[in-house]
C-alpha cells in the first residue's frame, strides 16, 4: 500500500457498470513526511474519505479485490490514516 | 521480495474488514547494503517486526494470503513476511 492524500473527487456519468455508483478521489501520493511523491491518480473510495484527509490506498489487483463484486479498479482507498508514529518522534 | 526497514507505524481506525486488527507499517526499501532506495510505502505486519527492524518484504497478493495464513485477505499485497537479521555478502 502507500500513503496519499485526496486532492479531489472526480465526477463520471458515462462510465462501465462496475464504477456506477463508486465514488472515485484524487489521490496525491505522499511519504511518511506527508511530502508530495509522484504524480496524483484516481482511486475508488469505499471508507468515505474526504477532501484532506490523509489515507492509504492498494495498487494492482487487489485494489479490484478490496471491492465487492468484480471490479477493474487498479486503486483502491482502504483505510484513513488518523496518526503515523515514527521513530523518534513523528 | 526485498529488504526494508521499519520506520512507523500508521494509525487507522476506519479501514477495508482485511485490514482489522492488523498492524500497518511504513516500510523504507533498502538496498544489499542496506541504504535506502526509492520511496516509503506501507506492509501489512505478520512477522511481528517492530519500528527499526530490517525485514523481508512480499508485495503480491496471493503470497500475502499464505504469509498471513488466510486465504480470505484477498485486498491486501504487501506484507512483512520476516525479520532480517544479518545480510551477508560475498566480496
Amino acid at each position: 500500500m502507500k500513503l496519499g492524500k485526496v486532492i479531489g473527487r472526480v465526477v463520471s456519468t458515462r462510465k462501465i457498470d462496475c464504477f456506477q455508483r463508486q465514488t472515485m478521489l484524487l489521490v496525491q501520493g505522499i511519504n511518511e513526511n506527508l511530502q508530495e511523491v509522484g504524480d496524483p491518480l484516481v482511486a475508488i473510495d469505499i471508507v468515505k474519505a474526504g477532501e484532506g484527509d490523509i489515507i492509504y490506498y492498494e495498487a494492482g489487483k487487489e485494489a479490484g479485490f478490496a471491492l465487492d463484486m468484480l471490479s477493474p479498479s487498479d486503486a483502491t482507498i482502504i483505510a484513513i490514516v488518523e496518526d503515523i508514529d515514527l521513530e523518534g518522534g513523528s | 521480495m526485498m529488504i526494508a526497514r521499519v520506520q512507523g507505524s500508521v494509525v487507522a481506525s476506519f479501514k477495508h474488514r482485511d485490514y482489522e486488527s492488523k498492524n500497518v507499517f511504513v516500510i523504507q526499501p533498502l538496498d544489499a547494503d542496506l541504504n535506502p532506495v526509492g520511496n516509503s510505502l506501507l506492509a501489512v505486519d505478520g512477522a511481528k517486526a517492530g519500528v527499526g527492524d530490517i525485514v523481508l518484504i512480499v508485495d503480491e497478493g496471493g503470497s500475502a494470503k499464505i504469509v498471513l495464513e488466510d486465504s480470505n485477505l484477498s485486498a491486501i499485497r504487501c506484507v512483512i513476511a520476516g525479520i532480517i537479521d544479518s545480510v551477508d555478502l560475498e566480496i
